[in-house]
């Protein structure tokens, strides 16, 4: 069942949460809504729920008109980041409840209930907790339960708040695979909640960066990491490199050095900043003639197998960071205080989008919270 | 020698807190003091009377009379507050309204309040020419001088107790728990028997048994609406104080021995069964 937002503005006082959104979620994917925190999107999911009301703009699912249907009777699942299970109850009873509070006419029975509970917790593989309390659980298990109480009475639709947010990463990294796992086995129009840039690539199907109460852009986890439209997209999917840049005659250059350019046709000339990532930038141990920008190790960090460099580029004010193999240090005989040369080999210029007072090169931090 | 064999091991036992035995000390002789010495004299009293005639004072007409209305004023008090302090803690817990830090700090004056003039105040409003007195009268429905006046007296003194143990319960519910059920399909009457009743009954049963313990012994309040008749609106509290103003001291600590009885059984009673729904939460 696919979900139509039109026009969805929501404000608490004078915090604009939500700001003229419009999105089409097609039927049986899964779509992340991907932004930091105040970025509208937990807002977005609860007015899709019906947990918050629209200031204005509708709410369709399937072309129906939903807007104004009582949460109670929306007919779709929910999970929140903390769970939220009934702590007096035994997991059976939690994820029978929707079941159990139906009216008598639409009730099924005790023998059905019962089966379609042992089903859902097989389907979660934690049948063995039937008579547990959650809080006997650990919390990749309690999300799991969560996740069959939401999908007992059979919902349209599936909304995800941080699921995994609580998590530790190891359990975090696990049950995501196993909910896109899972999404591909039941095919329910699925929306995700999530600050986590790795999480929604990995995971979804569709990619809405939201930022704030806009949509910045939507579109396949490729698409939107390989052409983000803006910097903040661009700066929100990964850790990035930003240097002064001069787009002329359709090249760009910082400085003297020319860059390569993923889309030069439609590049609008003049001043703007050239937004490189980490592993896109070559570390040369000699001047090859071909242009470069020189540069001074100032440290070297190995994270398993990747090597992290922090580096000064002459003129410039601030660290620049880049990512290399480990196995490529020895070969280059890369050491901290040595003098090197590196080579943006992907960027992307976003012209007008200059500093009033920029240094040649800023490493923006990651942006994760 | 022997005597430090079989000392217990706990007392003994290295805490990484120090300071267990002067605390513990300290404590049990304070309670010792203040709680358990002036009830040893109380049993001691009664004690010196035979064991018949301990039980014909405590079993006179009279006296089981005013147990049946002591104990069932303080019930009906006590139901009535478990409701009306369950709907205030609602109140100040669910809503923001002009007014509401005004309400909370209301809520906690039965306790400042000297309770004789708490009885004093509820006997000029309902006695026949009161504020309400005179249009319930007419309605047959008389306050004053009934069980009527004791119950509401019984209730105003004993107001803050189930308000004060159910607001922060009420306070911690994640809104989650409720979002949940109601995404769920539940009905609001099914979320709040379902759900928040079951999370805040262990504080519920708190409060009333505080209540029932307070309405149970309360005195002041009660002599100036009640009547006092013997047999009909005579609480056992003012039997005691009958007895003692007659100087029969023994009498009036045998009463008072009862109400003691009562009051540990029924505190005792209640405690388990907290106990029973907090461990029902927490094994399997």
């Amino acid at each position: 069942m696919s979900i139509e937002i039109e026009h969805v503005n929501k404000r608490f006082g004078h915090f604009v949460a939500v700001d003229n959104v419009s999105l089409s979620l097609p039927a049986g994917q899964l779509t992340a809504l991907l932004g930091p925190s105040g970025s509208g999107k937990t807002t977005l999911l609860r007015i899709i729920a019906g947990l918050e009301h629209a200031d204005s703009g509708r709410i369709r699912f399937h072309g129906e008109d939903a807007t104004d249907v009582h949460v109670s009777r929306r007919g779709v699942g929910f999970v929140f980041q903390h769970y939220a299970l009934f702590k007096h109850m035994t997991v059976f009873d939690n994820v029978a409840y929707g079941l159990t509070v139906k009216p008598r006419r639409l009730r099924p029975g005790k023998a059905e209930i019962r089966r379609r509970v042992m089903e859902l917790l097989e389907l979660v593989q934690l049948d063995w907790t039937a008579h547990r309390l959650p809080s006997q659980l650990s919390g990749g298990q309690r999300q799991r339960i969560a996740l069959a109480r939401a999908l007992a009475v059979e919902p349209k639709v599936l909304l995800l708040d941080e699921p995994f947010g609580a998590l530790d990463a190891q359990v975090r990294a696990e049950l995501r695979r196993w909910l896109r796992r899972l999404h591909d086995d039941i095919h329910l129009t699925t929306v995700f909640v999530t600050h986590d840039q790795e999480e929604a690539l990995e995971v979804s199907d569709r990619i809405v960066v939201m930022n704030q109460g806009r949509v910045e852009q939507e579109g396949t986890p490729e698409a939107v990491y390989d052409h983000p439209v803006n910097p903040f997209v661009f700066s929100f999917l990964g850790q990035v490199n930003l240097f002064h840049a001069r787009v002329q005659d359709g090249q760009a250059r910082i400085g003297d050095l020319a860059l390569p350019m993923a889309a030069p046709d439609h590049q609008p000339e003049g001043d703007g900043l050239a937004y490189v990532r980490p592993h896109d930038i070559e570390i040369l141990a000699e001047d090859d003639g071909q242009g470069a920008l020189a540069a001074v190790i100032q440290g070297i960090t190995v994270v398993g197998p990747t090597a992290r460099l922090e580096l000064k580029v002459a003129g410039g004010k601030d660290l620049i960071h880049a990512e290399l193999p480990k196995t490529q240090l020895a070969p280059l005989g890369l050491s901290p205080g040595m003098k090197t040369w590196v080579r943006p080999v992907n960027s992307r210029v976003f012209v007008g989008h200059r500093n009033q007072n920029p240094p040649v090169a800023e490493p923006a931090l990651h942006p994760r919270d | 020698m022997q005597l430090w064999t079989i000392r217990p091991r706990a007392l003994r036992v290295k805490g990484v807190l120090p300071g267990f035995g002067l605390t513990m000390g300290t404590t049990l002789l304070f309670i010792s003091l203040v709680v358990l010495l002036p009830l040893s004299a109380l049993l001691i009293q009664a004690a010196s009377l035979s064991p018949g005639e301990f039980w014909r004072i405590i079993s006179s007409e009279r006296a089981v009379a005013t147990y049946k209305l002591t104990l069932s004023s303080a019930l009906i008090a006590s139901i009535f507050n478990v409701f009306f302090g369950l709907l205030l803690a609602w109140i100040l817990t669910r809503y923001q309204f002009p007014g509401r830090s005004l309400l909370d700090a209301i809520v906690d004056l039965p306790f400042a309040l000297p309770t004789a003039v708490a009885g004093l105040s509820l006997a000029f409003l309902f006695t026949s020419h009161g504020w309400i007195g005179q249009y319930l009268e007419p309605m047959g429905i008389q306050v004053a001088y009934t069980q009527l006046g004791i119950i509401a007296a019984m209730a105003f003194t004993s107001a803050p107790f189930v308000i004060r143990s159910v607001q922060p319960v009420l306070e911690d519910m994640e809104p989650e728990l409720e979002e949940a059920a109601a995404i769920l399909g539940a009905s609001p009457w099914q979320i709040f028997q379902g759900i928040i009743l079951p999370t805040i009954m262990p504080a519920l049963l708190a409060g009333f048994s505080l209540a029932l313990a307070r309405s149970l012994g309360e005195f002041g309040a009660i002599i100036f609406i009640a009547g006092n008749m013997p047999f009909e609106t005579e609480i056992t509290a003012l039997l005691i104080m009958i007895r003692l103003e007659e100087y029969n001291y023994a009498g009036a600590a045998a009463i008072a021995s009862v109400v003691l009885a009562a009051a540990l059984v029924m505190l005792l009673i209640i405690n388990l069964l907290q106990g029973r729904i907090y461990r029902a939460r927490s094994d399997s």
